[in-house]
């Protein structure tokens, strides 16, 4: 049936930084694929029909067009809630339909109209969709990456379970502040989720000629990266699953302190929760159950707590603190059921056991006790803000200004459109497993171009903004302010 | 009861913060927000890297989710760095979303000139931000305004930006027991009247109040009443207040300590040319910054800035003609 679950291995294998990578396999259904292909069989017709519009002058200004991305923004949602936020730069408009947004509110606005997104008054670059968890739209290169950051600060800080995906070019990668609000991200252990939509191509300017490092996952240093298809909706949908439950995690300590777990690490039976490198209060953690109790006898005599780590093995719950003092560290484990207390040390890390490398070495001790056959050498710490690098295409140049030819060639275009199409690789995996056929999927095409040419005729329908809108939304509160337009003696109004 | 501005101002996050816990602020240099961390804790006082786009981008992004941030920039020569924020990412943002985008933050720290800081740490960018819809800009002079409109800022559901003084924070001004009621909010885009008068109309916020209230004084005891107006807000500007005040003195001088071109002087000259010409005795005097970025030596920022004097002379160039205006040109 439609529901039923079908397992398929993604184009390429993830490639990570600092994280272990997602499984290959992914879960889907044969529904999910169709919606998959309608989705995005929609978006590049819609994004055609804007690109014939706007050479009709309907559409003016700039006008960025998302065909041959479509798998991102349609493998992103399928892997996230209206409730995680969704931010976006300039090329917004598939984005916003993936956010429940329609045709008719894309080509209203687009074309200056009452029915848009925004009444006419952002036009192509500036689409949003609160209720839908979608929050633009931005023309300046980099700025949604902060932005977004702080809608992870506002759900972190009202404790919703949800995550922020801040998406970005190639060309805004390089900007200074993303690292600024990576650091802060990760600092502040934010449900934050850059994601690099890599079309290889800036403003005219390919990657390298701006990028000293086009390998943007690994660009976030201490922040884990992964490295995706961006061709390949499943790979997107698998990588945005991974990186929201990333960002989630909350481990047991991090409940039994009040507070967030800063990084898992999962290894057959072996979980590894990374707390926090100093609890110089332990009476922080609070909020605890039943093993509070217990946690706070262990603990509380231990001077100078370094690193903290939960440890599930086999089931089996167990704490490990690192501490030292004058060149040597110490680790103490403490088997949560068994009650037992093993002690060793190890030598040659100066004395702060918090050196993750040091980690690494004392981790590799503490297997001889677990007896687990698990290498600790990739132990690294994890934080919640992830770095995901889209890699994907534009068939169209930067904006509609651009004609997309003079910095590449036409043969790598062509190359891309019959390699690596996102909408042809979902054609190929639904005619490959039976799910419909060739003749259905012409239809699904028909009907979208109808949808289309429908919408748009309503879009033209619509009235363009009342003059009186020039003077709504400055302000949420007006305080009854006159403001004037060009001529003030001639034309002047209220702020609502 | 005397209370310093930056008790004024303390107290007023303190009472915001403690009345909605959507706000939120961060630990400052200046010790406006002393106290505040150990009592609401780090969830709600973040101190931040010194990475005005990041945290200034933050802060936007977390007033688009709906939470109450105070942004403080440890001055607003800094917020420089995040201006990209503050006008295209905070003043657009409910303009261009048609309404579903709001941004509810406000944006505090000392503005223009302290002492001995030299050019690029001495800016008054009350007309910059002043020119940009979408943003409103309040600039208090004593402690009741400090109170008053901070309170008002933070309520308040648009970004605002609230353009303290260094040199203010540790003077301290009588309050009444209604400016120390908690529930004391003051309106945003009305302006005072410090000292009514009834020859000449000087206009002035920020610490150049202090400074029209001591011309006035030597005015007065050289027979012109001058009526000191306190801007409070930059934008909304309260014209009528203005042009009232024009329309009975007759004259006008305009206080302040940014640069001239394109300053607040010169809107609010516009405007009572637009508004009042007819009402005017004498041309329009303006008392701004030298025009040149701020020297360091004392004597020459002496010079760079405008001083009681300065007042005095030009509100009896405007009463008395004191330089004729053939000989002027």
């Amino acid at each position: 049936s439609s529901d039923e679950t079908l397992t398929i291995e993604t184009s390429i294998p993830f490639t990570s930084h600092n994280c272990e990578p997602p499984s290959r396999t992914v879960e889907t259904t044969a529904s999910e694929l169709m919606s998959f292909f309608r989705d995005m069989v929609l978006m590049r017709r819609m994004e055609i029909a804007a690109d014939s519009l706007y050479k009709a002058k309907l559409i003016r200004g700039f006008c960025h067009l998302y065909d041959g991305q479509e798998a991102v923004a349609v493998g992103m949602e399928s892997a996230i809630t209206r409730k995680d936020c969704v931010i976006t730069a300039y090329r917004d408009h598939c984005t916003f339909l993936c956010r429940g947004g329609t045709l008719i509110e894309v080509f209203s606005e687009l074309m200056g109209r009452r029915d848009g997104c925004s009444k006419g008054k952002g036009g192509s670059m500036h689409f949003y969709r609160k209720e839908g968890g979608f929050y633009g739209g931005h023309g300046i290169v980099g700025a949604q990456i902060p932005l977004g950051v702080g809608l992870a600060f506002g759900q972190k800080y009202n404790k919703d379970p949800n995550v922020t995906f801040s998406l970005y070019g190639d060309g805004a990668a390089n900007q200074g502040q993303l690292f600024e609000a990576l650091n802060i991200a990760a600092l502040w252990d934010l449900p934050a989720i850059l994601v690099c939509e890599n079309n290889h191509y800036g403003m005219g300017t390919a990657e390298w000629r701006s990028a000293k490092s086009p390998a943007y996952y690994k660009r976030g240093d201490y922040a884990p990266g992964l490295k995706v298809d961006g061709m390949d909706v499943l790979a997107v949908k698998q990588a945005c699953k991974f990186a929201k439950e990333h960002a989630l995690k909350n481990g047991p300590l991090g409940f039994l302190l009040g507070r967030g777990a800063e990084c898992l690490i999962e290894h057959g039976k072996l979980s590894i929760y990374y707390l926090h490198r100093t609890y110089p209060d332990l009476k922080a953690g609070h909020e605890c159950k039943k093993r509070k109790d217990r946690w706070k006898n262990c603990c509380v005599s231990v001077a100078k707590l370094q690193v903290l780590v939960w440890v599930v093995f086999d089931g089996e719950e167990g704490a490990l603190i690192f501490f030292g003092c004058s060149g040597l560290a110490f680790i103490l484990l403490l088997p949560a059921s068994l009650g037992l207390l093993y002690c060793c040390f190890s030598w040659g890390f100066g004395s702060s056991a918090s050196d993750i490398s040091g980690v690494a070495v004392t981790f590799s001790h503490l297997f001889c006790f677990l007896k687990a056959s698990v290498l600790f050498e990739d132990i690294l710490l994890v934080i919640l803000s992830i770095i995901l690098e889209m890699d994907t295409y534009r068939y169209h140049g930067h904006s509609m200004s651009d004609p997309g030819s003079t910095y590449r060639t036409r043969d790598e275009i062509s190359g891309v459109r019959q390699e690596r199409d996102p909408i042809e690789r979902v054609r190929k995996l639904v005619l490959a497993h039976d799910i419909s056929t060739e003749k259905e999927l012409k239809d699904i095409e028909k009907e979208a171009r109808k949808e289309v040419d429908e919408a748009i005729a309503k879009a033209k329908e619509s009235q363009v903004p009342d003059p009186s809108d020039l003077f709504t939304n400055v302000y949420v509160k007006g305080l009854g302010v006159e403001a004037c337009g060009a001529d003030r003696k001639e034309v002047k109004a209220t702020l609502p | 009861k005397q209370m310093t501005v930056r008790d004024a101002l303390n107290s007023a996050l303190d009472e915001e913060m403690s009345a909605d816990p959507k706000v939120g602020e961060y630990q400052g240099a200046y010790k406006i927000s002393k106290g505040l961390l150990e009592k609401y804790g780090p969830e709600r006082v973040r101190d931040t890297p010194i990475t005005e786009a990041g945290f200034t981008g933050i802060g936007v992004g977390a007033a688009y989710y709906g939470l109450k941030p105070v942004v403080e920039f440890m001055t607003f020569n800094f917020s420089m760095q995040a201006i990209d924020h503050i006008i295209n990412s905070a003043a657009k943002s409910n303009y261009m979303s048609a309404g579903q985008i709001s941004v509810p933050i406000v944006f505090r720290g000392p503005n223009g000139a302290a002492a001995g800081v030299g050019a690029q740490h001495s800016h008054c960018y009350a007309s910059w931000y002043g020119s940009c819809p979408g943003l409103k800009v309040l600039a208090p002079y004593s402690s009741e305004d400090a109170r008053g409109l901070l309170k008002a800022a933070i309520r308040d559901p648009d970004p605002v930006v609230f353009l303290e003084n260094e040199l203010l924070y540790g003077e301290s001004f009588p309050v009444s027991a209604e400016v120390l009621d908690s529930s004391f909010c003051l309106p945003i885009g009305k302006a005072k009247i410090e000292k009514e008068g009834k020859d000449v109309t000087i206009t002035a916020f920020s610490k150049m109040v202090g400074f029209a209230l001591k011309a006035a004084e030597i005015l007065e005891k050289e027979g012109i009443s001058a009526e000191v107006i306190n801007l409070r807000s930059i934008r909304p500007l309260d014209r009528s207040t203005i042009n009232a005040s024009v329309r009975k003195t007759n004259r006008l001088v305009t206080v302040e300590e940014g640069f001239p071109q394109h300053g607040v002087g010169a809107e609010i000259c516009t405007s009572v040319i637009e508004e009042s010409f007819g009402y005017l005795d004498a041309p329009v005097e303006r008392i701004a910054g030298a025009d040149v970025p701020m020297p360091y030596a004392a004597n020459l920022e002496r010079l760079a800035v405008p001083q009681v004097e300065d007042i005095v002379r030009a509100a009896k160039r405007a009463c008395h003609r004191s330089v004729p205006m053939a000989a002027a040109a």
